[in-house]
Parts: structure tokens; C-alpha cells; sequence
């Protein structure tokens, strides 16, 4: 089973997801000059999530960065700085901030590669701070990894837990690759279990977090951890889920998902960003051309985001994207009946 | 050759000479003007292809600007960087660029600068200091920034020269990156090639100012508005730049005043600008300029000078000739270089 293969056998303490972030944030910069952080905010503020906190105490404001607010210039920046022998790490306030530096993202650190022939790479890191359920309403409470999932030349992470956070922030620092990185808002207070030491999560390799015989539910971010406590609801109800942990989207672990939909005969695909066009819909056509279609007993099911932006009323806001409870009754339906 | 060879770059033997001029020494004036016979004949030889049938896709010629190219440059180190445009051949001819690996890359081939994915709007040559063209209007200036921060935080030494036209300058990436390379007294020099037009649009309709120069107040650093067509004097605006951010004062914004002689790209039909218009700027050539000039001075010689633009016309016609002979790139490769390993 390809999931938390690198289990660190140190020192194991409990941290929070923003503290996993920073603590991958700090072991990188002290193991290589090159790595800088930089972003609105992230200096004396501590980042608008409490991300960066005291790291510019501890590396100075020459390697954590204050930035204008100018996410089209830092998002260039974070090429150049990347393509003349650095290593640098780029937090966007709010994922839905990156609108603004499309074209440095897209149209630059993506292709330089390709372009230059491969004679060039492009070893940059972005955090993007996304999801909703804060209440900051339809401009920052975005999910919009699938738009970066489908441009060639990026690698788009969703790590889930604490312990992923820090070994695929590690993974992406050494990674000579452009490599976003999601991190949903209401994951950094989450905790979990982190090795002390810096341990890397290979990027591309999706976790089984529960094995399972009736059902594979695969979700990303938040996702899965929902998908994990709907798991154990459908075993009280004599389901048993099998969940995946994408964790990564661009690479794709399809292996993983179609070996489990094998074993189990029936997909669920759960995850925040927009339904429609989304990577549910990719996931989707892999099984359903490969020769994993076979063996499916039921449709395939997505649960997605709303065809609508992000309401700013709590009620409103719950229903605009996958809760546990709709999790729970759309496994239950696709085995019992079929459908969702 | 037959210039006189002397050993000052003060220019203190040359009293009779314009300052910008006399600063330039023989060697320095042949090197440069090679350099603009080779950018005029890399144009032509390429417009020459596209009407052979020779060219895949577009390209955007820089006849008339070669001044600016070459003379921006003329003062940077071999370990310097530059950024390019759209209408970039001449910055890397300028920077020290093979034309036959230039024209290897236009015509598609394995052997070009970036193995045929890049074509005309992407050749760079990043070990050589040149990190690329841009497809996209002011791509570059962003990334400026990120390279001057490298320099800084490696402490040595360089600096990045970044080109851009007219059109650019109405980017808000144009205004961020001067913004933040300005706070942070990167070491870049912002060179604007101003030909007047951003595709068809004159920029007198594009811009509230007079000169893109003037736009460099808002960012606290020197503006510099020069006649892009005279070689000596953008070198010597350049020469003042390069050493002001080398020495860690910060960056400064450079405006030649130029002008294209052909049209945006092949679809362009001329019809936002008059013949006479540009009758008017090939009066304007730089090349012959500055011939003119070291003729006036009896720096250089007919014969000479003659034999700088032959010697260059070979070049490229080799250069031509290589590239067509080159294999093309195998599909089975094409998705080799999308993610590096």
C-alpha cells in the first residue's frame, strides 16, 4: 500500500497543520541558503494564516520576505529567482489571489522548460491558502487547483493532514519543478502526528487511508479527511468504504484509485471546487476508459462544488460544497441501490 | 583593418568627437557594428525564409532597432543577464548569440537554441546569460525582478538587463516590477524600445505621458529618454545604468526612441502609419549612421566598414544554410522537456 510509507521512526509529536508548514518552512531554509520565503504579509504579521510566524525572526527579512501587494510581480519574481539558482517559496495570501499572477504562472514558469528545449528549470514552490467555510464569501474561499491541474508543466499538490503538509512542502522544495501547493484554510488548526525530522512525502503517490471492500471513496484536501469520518459512519451502518487521499492531483496516482475500484466495484469521487469540469470529471474518464470499467457495478458518482461562486451565508455556504452527511448518503445509495 | 588602433577608453585622444562617441574605442565600434549588420541580416534572412516557405509560424522583425539592441548591451559583462521580447533576435545577437543555432531554432530544428519547441518568441540561451524571449507582452519584467533578487542574495555581482517595448509599459506587470525593483535596489536596467506603435496602436493614444522615461518618478529611479537609433549614446546611457545598479544603487528605466521598419508580424498591412512615416525613420538607420559618423571622424574607412557588413552578410548566409540541413525534432520526444526530472 503506497500511503504513509515514509513513517519516520524519531521523534513524533503533535502539530498543527500551519505548524507542520512552517516547520518544513524552517528545516528547508536551514538545510539550503538558496531556499527564501516570500509573500504579503508573511514578515513581522506571521503570514494571514499564522503560517510563516516567527520564521523571520529566526532567517531575517533578506530570506522572509514582505512583499507589495503585486501577485502578478511576485509570482515573476518566484520564476527568476527560481531560473538564476534559487529556491524560492512564494505564499499567495488567498488562493484566489492567484487569478492575478496567471500569466507568470501559465504562461511562464510552466513552459520555460519546454520552450527553452529543457535547457532551463524551473524550481519554484506557491502555497495557496484556499477553500471555504470561513465566511470570507465568494473571492476568497475559491477551490481552483483543477485550473492548474490541467496546464502541462505544473505539479499541484492537496497534502490533507499535518504530516503531509510538512513532507510534501519538503518533497516540492527539492522538486526542480513549479509545484502549487493548496492548503485548505480550515486544515491549518487541524493536528496530527509529524516527525521531528525532515522527511519527505513523495509527490504523485495517492494514501489509502482506510481499506475498504464495498466502496472507494477518493477525495482531496478536506475532502478525504470528510470522506475518512463518513467512512467510519457507513461501517457503523455495515459499509465498508475504502478511502483515498489524493494528495496530489497533477501527477495523478490513477494506479491507486484503479486498483481499489477494482477490489471494490463502485467510485466515489469527493472534492470542493466546482462539480462541473473538475478533477472528479477527470478521475471519472480514466476508469471509464481503462479496463477498470469492467468491473464497476454502479455508476460512477461525483460529489463536487456547487455551479455557483462561494455565498457568504453560513447556510448557504455549507450547501455550496460536499458535507460529511451528503458523503455518507451517497456511498450508502451507490451501494444499496445503484445510484447516488 | 585600417581604423587607428589606440589603447584609451577615455576617449581623451578624440577631442573632436562627441563625448558618447569618443568613449567607444576601434575595437568596441567594430564589435558593435558587426553585431548590427548581423541583426539586420538575420531579419532579412529570415523574411527572406518566411517568403521561401522556409518558416512555420510568425515573427517579428526588429530592422531599424538594432542601436538599442546593441547598444544597451555593449556594456554588460559575459556573466550578465538579459531578458527579451517578442521581437527579441537582435537582443540575443547583441548578447553574443550563434545565428545558425538561431536559425536552427526558427526553422524548427532539434539543433536550434531550445530544440525546435520554442521557435522565434523563446530562444534563449540560459547558460549564456540569456534567459529568454517572451511571447507575452511584458513577461519579462516580472521575472527581472526575481533574477535581480538571486544576484542580491549571491552576492555576485551581476546584473539583468531587461528589454521591452512601448506597449509594455501599460502592463501593470511593467508597474510592479519597477515598483519592486526599485524598494529593493535590485541591480536590473529596464530597457523600453519604444517604436512608437504596440502593434497598431500609436502610443501617443496609449499613454497619458510624453515618454515612457517620465514613468520612472513614480518608482524613484533614473528615467532616461534617448535617440534609440544612435548607438553611441544609448551605450553611454546604458554604460551609466549598468554601473549604477553593479554598484547596488538600484535599477534605472531606459527609453530608446526607435522604430520598426517592418510591420508587427507577417498579418500587419501598415495601415495605422503612413509611408512617409516610415520613409521618414529609415532616413533614421542606424547602421548607417554611425557609419556615416566614423566616416566624418576618419575612424573607419569605407573599405572597412564594407567588409564588417560582408563579413556578417556570410555569416548568416552559413548560418541559413546550416539550419536547413538540420533534423527535425522526433515526436516521440515531444513531451521529454515538460517536466525536468
Amino acid at each position: 500500500m503506497p500511503s504513509e510509507t515514509l513513517e519516520a521512526t524519531g521523534d513524533v509529536r503533535e502539530l498543527s497543520y500551519a505548524e507542520a508548514v512552517r516547520e518544513a518552512l524552517g528545516q528547508a531554509m536551514e538545510a539550503d541558503e538558496r531556499v527564501f520565503l516570500f509573500g504579503e504579509d508573511v514578515g513581522v504579521y506571521g503570514g494571514a494564516f499564522g503560517v510563516s510566524g516567527d520564521l523571520v525572526h529566526r532567517f531575517g527579512k533578506e530570506r522572509v520576505i514582505d512583499t507589495p501587494i503585486s501577485e502578478l510581480g511576485i509570482a515573476g519574481a518566484a520564476v527568476g529567482a527560481a531560473i538564476t539558482g534559487m529556491r524560492p517559496v512564494l505564499e499567495i495570501q488567498f488562493s484566489d489571489f492567484v487569478t492575478l499572477a496567471m500569466e507568470q504562472l501559465v504562461n511562464q514558469a510552466a513552459k520555460i522548460r519546454f520552450m527553452f528545449g529543457g535547457k532551463a528549470s524551473v524550481p519554484m514552490v506557491v502555497r495557496l491558502p484556499g477553500g471555504s467555510g470561513t465566511g470570507a464569501a465568494a473571492q476568497h474561499s475559491q477551490s481552483l487547483e483543477a485550473w492548474f491541474a490541467h496546464v502541462p508543466g505544473l505539479k499541484v499538490l492537496q497534502p490533507s493532514t499535518p504530516h503531509d503538509a510538512k513532507g510534501m512542502l519538503l518533497a516540492a522544495i527539492d522538486d526542480p519543478n513549479p509545484v502549487l501547493i493548496f492548503e485548505h484554510k480550515l486544515l491549518y488548526k487541524t493536528k496530527g502526528h509529524v516527525p521531528a525530522e525532515a522527511y519527505r512525502v513523495p509527490i504523485g503517490q495517492a494514501a489509502i487511508r482506510r481499506e475498504g471492500r464495498d466502496i472507494t471513496i477518493v477525495g482531496s484536501s478536506i475532502m478525504a479527511r470528510k470522506a475518512e469520518a463518513a467512512a467510519e459512519r457507513l461501517a457503523g451502518d455495515g459499509i465498508s468504504a475504502e478511502v483515498i487521499d489524493l494528495r496530489s492531483i497533477r501527477p495523478i496516482d490513477f494506479t491507486t484509485i484503479a486498483e481499489s475500484v477494482r477490489k471494490t466495484h463502485r467510485l466515489l469521487v469527493v472534492y470542493e471546487g466546482v462539480k462541473t469540469m473538475g478533477i472528479g470529471a477527470e478521475i471519472s474518464a480514466m476508469i471509464a476508459e481503462s479496463e477498470v470499467f469492467d468491473f464497476l457495478d454502479a455508476p460512477i458518482i461525483r460529489l463536487g462544488g456547487a455551479d455557483s461562486p462561494i455565498p457568504y451565508n453560513p447556510v448557504l455556504e455549507k450547501a455550496a460544497v460536499p458535507q460529511e452527511d451528503d458523503i455518507v448518503t451517497a456511498a450508502a445509495n451507490l451501494v444499496r441501490r445503484g445510484e447516488a | 583593418m585600417s581604423a587607428r588602433k589606440t589603447d584609451d577608453t577615455s576617449g581623451a585622444q578624440r577631442p573632436n568627437q562627441r563625448p558618447e562617441l569618443a568613449a567607444l574605442d576601434d575595437e568596441t565600434i567594430a564589435g558593435a557594428l558587426t553585431r548590427m549588420h548581423l541583426i539586420r541580416k538575420f531579419e532579412e534572412a529570415a523574411e527572406a525564409s518566411y517568403m521561401r516557405g522556409l518558416i512555420h509560424g510568425t515573427m517579428h522583425l526588429s530592422i531599424g532597432q538594432e542601436a538599442s539592441a546593441v547598444g544597451a548591451t555593449l556594456p554588460l559583462e559575459a556573466h550578465d543577464y538579459i531578458l527579451s521580447t517578442h521581437r527579441g533576435h537582435g537582443h540575443c545577437i547583441a548578447r553574443g548569440a550563434e545565428p545558425k543555432l538561431m536559425f536552427a531554432e526558427f526553422f524548427g530544428k532539434e539543433t536550434g537554441y531550445c530544440k525546435g519547441r520554442g521557435g522565434s518568441m523563446h530562444i534563449a540561451d540560459v547558460e549564456g546569460g540569456n534567459l529568454g524571449a517572451n511571447g507575452i507582452v511584458g513577461g519579462g519584467l516580472p521575472i527581472a525582478v526575481g533574477v535581480g533578487m538571486s544576484i542580491k542574495a549571491q552576492k555576485n555581482g551581476r546584473v539583468c538587463m531587461v528589454f521591452f517595448g512601448d506597449g509594455a509599459s501599460n502592463e501593470g506587470a511593467f508597474h510592479e516590477a519597477l515598483n519592486m525593483a526599485s524598494i529593493w535596489k535590485l541591480p536590473v536596467v529596464f530597457v523600453c524600445e519604444n517604436n512608437k506603435y504596440g502593434m497598431s496602436m500609436d502610443i501617443s493614444r496609449a499613454m497619458a505621458v510624453a515618454n515612457v522615461a517620465d514613468r520612472a518618478a513614480a518608482y524613484a529611479m533614473p528615467g532616461h529618454s534617448v535617440d534609440g537609433n544612435d548607438l553611441a549614446g544609448v551605450a553611454a546611457v546604458a554604460r551609466e545604468a549598468v554601473a549604477r545598479a553593479r554598484s547596488g544603487e538600484g535599477p534605472s528605466l531606459i527609453e530608446c526612441k526607435t522604430y520598426r521598419w517592418r510591420g508587427h508580424s507577417k498579418s500587419d498591412r501598415n495601415l495605422y502609419r503612413s509611408k512617409e512615416e516610415i520613409e521618414e525613420w529609415r532616413l533614421q538607420d542606424p547602421i548607417r549612421r554611425l557609419e556615416d559618423e566614423l566616416k566624418a571622424h576618419d575612424r573607419f574607412d569605407a573599405p572597412s566598414l564594407m567588409k564588417l557588413e560582408e563579413d556578417a552578410q556570410r555569416e548568416i548566409d552559413t548560418a541559413v544554410e546550416f539550419a536547413r540541413t538540420c533534423p527535425d525534432p522526433d515526436p516521440k520526444d515531444l513531451t521529454r522537456d515538460v517536466y525536468a526530472i
